[in-house]
């Protein structure tokens, strides 16, 4: 299995080492042609201002949302999952626009609030150490998108279809749960495929 | 729910790898840099080329222009406070800033302590020009580290030289026997667990971005190519012809940065970048980089 992490800016090592140790095979992905031989995608945490702007730029728009399309499974952390969004707050334009979901970016505050703490997610078996760092929050979802999980009644993490998203960093401690979750999801789609 | 742990201060200097970090003056630049594609401003009130040029005791910004970018920008916001300084730190981090720079930039207010800065919730970056004062500013709390190049320069060559340097030495201490080490730790002045960690991950614990004396996007994409995490570009966009254009070029640059063609096709009709300073021209006492220890 072959899963690439979007690599225009963000923390894109952290993710190929926690989707490695999930078992998958992680590909650094610099252009869009490399899409065509990936089972998965991560769209990493960064800045989503700077994210967008290079997606939109070398051509990851359509590309990925054909990717997505194909029902192929794209998971999107933090900044992932704001370019991810069919809504972002304040902003009149979305990027991928995929999940049915509105965000809001820098919900918690600024860096000073950034924080780690223990969650609880729908479809793990143990609590993970979460870290959100500057992170956006869900703030509203459509009858697709399956809540799973919540901190303080506020939504962040979710699953569409293909589709997962978190506002924490699942690939910045050891625990690699959630990406053997998406494997998980992958092999689905897989076998569904055949 | 806990704040301010090292994870949460590293994390978010791992958030900004691959990206470029531009030194503003005014609102108006920090949305130009933002427009950009920039992953983060540092807000001061001089960029480095204006310090050398005005001399005197260069301290941390007034708060007014800090609070300004603050207010019209969504991505982090960086200030520097002077190596020493704990009060500028915490006035800076009492503003709410993103990420504090104790910066050999600024005239240096303690000529033998750093900033304690594990004290801080808001997470640090540092200067270093080895391997011993990287490890040094990460035992003292740095979340982050950067070469201290030679700021205001537009001379790469700084940079370079200490981005080798610290390069070398973590090849050279991941080859070491371990009980090489403990001497090793003597020679270079720092703590010994921290750089078995150094030995046993062959990088370090912490980012390490490029800064001082990138002007150009092929300085950006070298510094790169040389393995650093990031960039910070200081004089180099708003001191050159034409700021917009610069900043994006750098931007796209340092994300393909093996990429020589498009290097090529961003550098075109860039317009004249910033002046630059033959280093040995500098005197002793106008060498930033040999502040701080």
């Amino acid at each position: 299995m072959k899963v690439g992490v979007l690599a225009l800016q963000g923390a894109v090592s952290e993710h190929i080492r926690s989707i490695e140790l999930a078992g998958a095979e992680g590909v650094a992905v610099k252009h869009s042609e490399q899409l065509e031989e990936l089972d998965g995608l991560i769209i990493p945490g960064g800045e989503s201002t700077t994210i967008g702007k290079l997606m939109r730029k070398y051509g990851f728009i359509e590309a990925i949302r054909a990717f997505s399309a194909q029902g192929k499974p794209v998971f999107g952390t933090c900044a992932g999952l704001i370019v991810m969004a069919k809504e972002i707050e304040g902003e009149e334009e979305a990027h991928l626009g995929l999940m049915d979901m509105k965000v809001s970016r820098n919900a918690f505050g600024r860096q000073r609030e950034s924080f780690e703490t223990d969650l609880d997610v729908k479809g793990l078996q143990e609590p993970l150490r979460a870290v959100f760092i500057r992170a956006p929050l869900i703030t509203e979802v459509g009858e697709n998108v399956d809540i799973l999980s919540t901190y303080n009644d506020e939504i962040v993490a979710a699953r569409q279809g293909n589709l997962l998203v978190s506002s924490f960093h699942p690939e910045l401690t050891d625990d690699y749960s959630l990406h053997t979750y998406f494997t998980e999801m992958i092999k689905t789609t897989q076998a569904a495929v055949q | 729910m806990e704040t301010g742990t090292s994870r949460v201060k590293r994390g978010m200097a791992e958030m900004q790898k691959g990206g470029v970090i531009m030194d503003v003056m005014n609102a108006e630049q920090a949305k130009v840099a933002e427009a950009a594609g920039a992953t983060a401003v540092m807000a001061l009130e001089r960029v480095p080329s204006d310090i050398r040029a005005a001399g005197g005791v260069a301290r941390m910004a007034d708060p007014t222009i800090v609070e300004e970018v603050m207010k019209v920008v969504s991505i982090p916001v960086m200030a520097k406070a002077r190596i020493g300084h704990y009060v500028e730190a915490k006035v800076l981090e009492s503003l709410g800033v993103d990420y504090l720079d104790e910066s050999e930039v600024l005239t240096p207010a303690d000529e033998v302590f750093h900033i304690d800065k594990r004290d801080f919730t808001v997470p640090f970056v540092c200067g270093a020009k080895d391997l011993g004062e990287a490890l040094r500013r990460i035992s003292e709390g740095a979340s982050m580290i950067r070469t201290k190049g030679e700021p205001g320069t537009g001379n790469i060559v700084e940079a370079v030289r200490h981005m080798r340097l610290i390069n070398s030495q973590i090849r050279k201490v991941q080859n070491m026997s371990k009980d090489e080490l403990y001497a090793e730790a003597k020679n270079l002045g720092v703590a010994y667990d921290l750089l078995l960690e150094v030995h046993e991950a062959g990088k370090l614990p912490v980012v390490n971005f490029a800064a001082g004396g990138v002007a150009t996007p092929a300085d950006a994409a070298l510094m790169m190519h040389l393995g650093a995490d990031g960039v910070f570009v200081g004089s180099g966009i708003f001191k050159s012809e034409n700021p917009e254009k610069f900043a994006r070029a750098i931007v796209e640059a340092t994300t393909h940065y093996t990429d020589y063609k498009l290097i090529a096709e961003v550098s075109k009709n860039l317009g004249t970048p910033m002046k630059g300073i033959e280093i040995s021209k500098l005197s002793a006492a106008e060498r930033m980089s040999d502040r701080g220890w």
